[in-house]
């Protein structure tokens, strides 16, 4: 064809394009803004409305905030010194602080619940960060033991004792093992309970005799604000995940009694409110034990509260594993695994890792339930800010003790939030 | 009417001087029947397989032929006659279960690669906690036959970043590491891309041409010509026709096994 006016087909660039710049309203901040704030009619509407709100708020809550008064003896002074203006009276945590830690802790005795904290710390750090040295993990292992002793006190020997029916249990299981498997099993549960039935007593007042090693006994009821609530829910979130695995595993078993035994457990606990387990903790315990017992208070909650976490994680970890594909199940079998290593290495991995969001919902959900000991008489910090408010010092003071209670579960349930985000992408191996 | 060609997907020589079939029996399954609630999935199964045999079995879907090879190493329970693998019998007792499993490898349409695992990791798991294999050796062994397989440079990577093919290979790799005796294939081409079934196959014959006893649940009719010393084909939970393949192609005897290579290779 010879029509010149058509484009023609064939085209060479003889010049190179150099990178340029984006125009101004697509780039930095000025398209941050226009992208996620003002990206039409309806989204400013509602930008404007939030800063307006926001800023409502902070004019309310600022001012009382930023007028703190620090040092008084009682709200009646801190209204002295505010003489009429609007501030808050902050006075009471510096007055009252120990008291919401510690609650009625013997005050010359504070240094043992401080260092159980510490020490706390160092025994979840190679739990929780794979990184560390595993030997490390031996600490852990004795820091229950320590921690005890350390907050409780009395005879060394108990805790001791103690202690040596897991021992006992790992010795009889090792020895039992060459001769029988399932004999080994029922041998590591017996010889602890052996152990601490008949042994352990005798064996603390034996050493304690030759050697009386200890700390001063200091009983439950001085216990009190976070000190209880970190003492209930570290350790009810700790024994919580292991007898969830081992419940959840009961319930998908194809052994009929197992089954029904785990299955019943998980639906009477959920089905029942914590507060009427604490409840039962506190009072109808006592009248199914033997007279003459006398079972600690907290030791009874924690009991309570771990059962409970446990029959919702065990629904959680459920979850899990119903997640996993079947084929991963028979590939362990095909490998030749037996139950418990194709649990270990192969299913556990992989369901607790689906179930971490659900995990630490249960985790978190534990931690603030312990405020409701406060209803059986334990001095959590809710129960101490009704003690100090009892104070006619005093009277009257809400906001400030709850903004600080507040603060500090914020804290912590940050914390486990925040590792748990720092364990998924960790874990995220399978690049979806 | 002309038969069309049967052809491996595979350009390569096939090196028979190590397929030889011997005398010993590796596998004995004799009157073996198995019901799914009420549905009867296996009807009277009777086959020995020789050490040494590369045997395809081929069928419809719902056939059974799934069903047929994961009762080998237990993955599904029959419910009478008798299994008889290395000397072993199936039973309920699960030493024996146990060990007849580490004897016989197997893999998975769906690869059943352990995603959190590294591809190394994959492949010494079993040998380190079933065979209490060293670590060392056992990643030795595990490199070993990933280059067999060729992807030793992936050893590092997880399942999810491989193709289906390589997480295929990775597949039998992991199974050749605890150095068994027998392979079960269940379909293992049947999930990926042409070019990819390409790659598995290849590495299946590398296995043939060495001389291990295989089954192969597969509808690679070229594999099963170039292959195998026997074809079985399954209907309705029985064995309707097996034969040498030359024979099983050329000159199928059943009607039903002749609807369904028309069916199968008429295209």
């Amino acid at each position: 064809m010879s029509d010149t006016s058509a484009p023609s087909v064939a085209f060479v660039r003889d010049q190179m394009i150099p990178e340029q710049t984006p125009p101004l309203l697509e780039k930095g901040a000025i398209k941050w803004l226009r992208e996620n704030l003002f990206s039409g009619w309806l989204n400013t509407i509602l930008t404007l409305a939030s800063l307006a709100v926001i800023w409502w708020s902070l004019a309310a809550i600022g001012p009382w905030l930023l007028n703190t008064v620090w040092n008084a003896e009682s709200l009646r002074a801190c209204r002295t010194i505010l003489d009429g203006a609007s501030g808050a009276c902050f006075a009471v945590i510096n007055d009252r602080w120990h008291q919401l830690l510690f609650g009625f802790y013997p005050t010359q005795h504070y240094w043992r619940p401080v260092l159980t904290f510490v020490l706390m710390i160092v025994a979840l750090a190679p739990v929780l960060f794979t990184g560390l040295p595993r030997k490390a993990l031996f600490f852990s292992a004795a820091y229950p033991f320590i921690a005890y002793h350390l907050l409780w006190g009395g005879s060394l020997w108990f805790p001791v004792g103690a202690a040596l029916g897991f021992v006992a249990g790992y010795v009889a299981f090792v020895l039992v093992r060459k001769v029988n498997g399932l004999a080994a099993i029922f041998a590591a549960v017996l010889a602890p309970v052996f152990w601490w039935m008949f042994m352990a007593g005798p064996f603390d007042s034996v050493m304690s005799s030759v050697m009386p090693l200890g700390l001063e006994f200091i009983r439950s009821d001085r216990f009190g604000g976070f000190l209880i609530s970190l003492v209930i829910g570290v350790t009810g979130i700790s024994l919580s995940l292991p007898l969830g695995i081992l419940l959840a595993l009961g319930r998908q078993s194809d052994m009929v009694l197992l089954k029904s035994v785990c299955v019943i457990f998980i639906e009477f606990i959920r089905g029942v409110p914590l507060i009427t387990l604490l409840f039962t903790a506190s009072l109808l315990l006592n009248y199914f034990l033997p007279p003459g017992t006398s079972f600690d208070l907290i030791l009874r909650v924690i009991i309570m509260v771990t059962l409970f976490a446990a029959a919702y994680m065990a629904e959680v970890i459920r979850g899990g594993l119903a997640a996993l594909p079947r084929g991963q199940y028979e590939a362990a079998d095909a490998l030749g695994l037996d139950y418990w290593k194709a649990q270990r290495l192969i299913i556990m991995p992989q369901a607790l890792k689906i179930s971490i969001p659900g995990i630490v919902n249960t985790f978190i959900g534990l931690f603030k339930d312990t405020t409701l000991v406060v209803f059986i008489g334990l001095l959590d910090p809710i129960g101490l800010s009704n003690a100090i408010r009892a104070d006619t010092n005093w009277n009257g003071i809400y906001w400030e003790l709850f903004i600080f209670i507040g603060a500090l579960f914020f804290v912590f349930c940050f914390g486990i939030s925040r590792y748990s985000m720092y364990l998924e992408r960790k874990l995220k191996t399978d690049h979806r | 009417m002309t038969k069309p060609a049967i052809e491996l997907p595979v350009e390569r020589e096939i090196n028979t001087s190590q397929m030889k079939v011997s005398d010993e029996v590796a596998i004995q399954i004799t009157g073996m029947n198995k019901w799914f609630g009420t549905f009867h999935v296996l009807r009277d199964i009777d086959i020995t397989v020789n050490r040494g045999e590369r045997i395809v079995v081929c069928g419809p879907s719902g056939s059974g032929k799934s069903t047929l090879i994961r009762c080998i190493n237990r993955l599904e329970e029959h419910q009478s006659g008798q299994i008889i693998v290395d000397g072993t019998e199936l039973t309920s007792d699960l030493k024996n279960i146990d060990k007849v499993r580490s004897e016989v490898g197997m893999v998975f349409q769906h690869f059943n690669l352990f995603p959190h695992l590294s591809i190394l990791e994959n492949c010494t798991l079993a040998p380190i906690w079933v065979r209490k294999t060293p670590r060392k050796e056992a990643e030795e062994i595990a490199m070993h036959f990933l280059e067999k397989v060729k992807i030793p440079e992936q050893a590092l990577k997880y399942p999810g970043q491989l193709s289906g093919g390589q997480q295929q290979r990775v597949a039998i790799a992991r199974s050749l590491c605890m150095k068994p005796r027998i392979m079960l294939f269940d379909e293992p081409t049947s999930a990926l891309d042409p070019e990819m079934i390409k790659e598995v196959l290849d590495t299946m014959i590398a296995l043939a041409e060495e001389g291990m006893t295989m089954i192969c649940v597969t509808h690679e009719m070229g594999f099963a010509q170039a292959v195998a010393n026997r074809v079985i084909f399954m209907d309705q939970g029985q064995i309707v026709e097996q034969n040498e393949p030359r024979e099983f192609f050329n000159n199928p005897k059943s009607e039903r096994t002749q609807l369904f290579l028309s069916q199968i290779l008429g295209h």
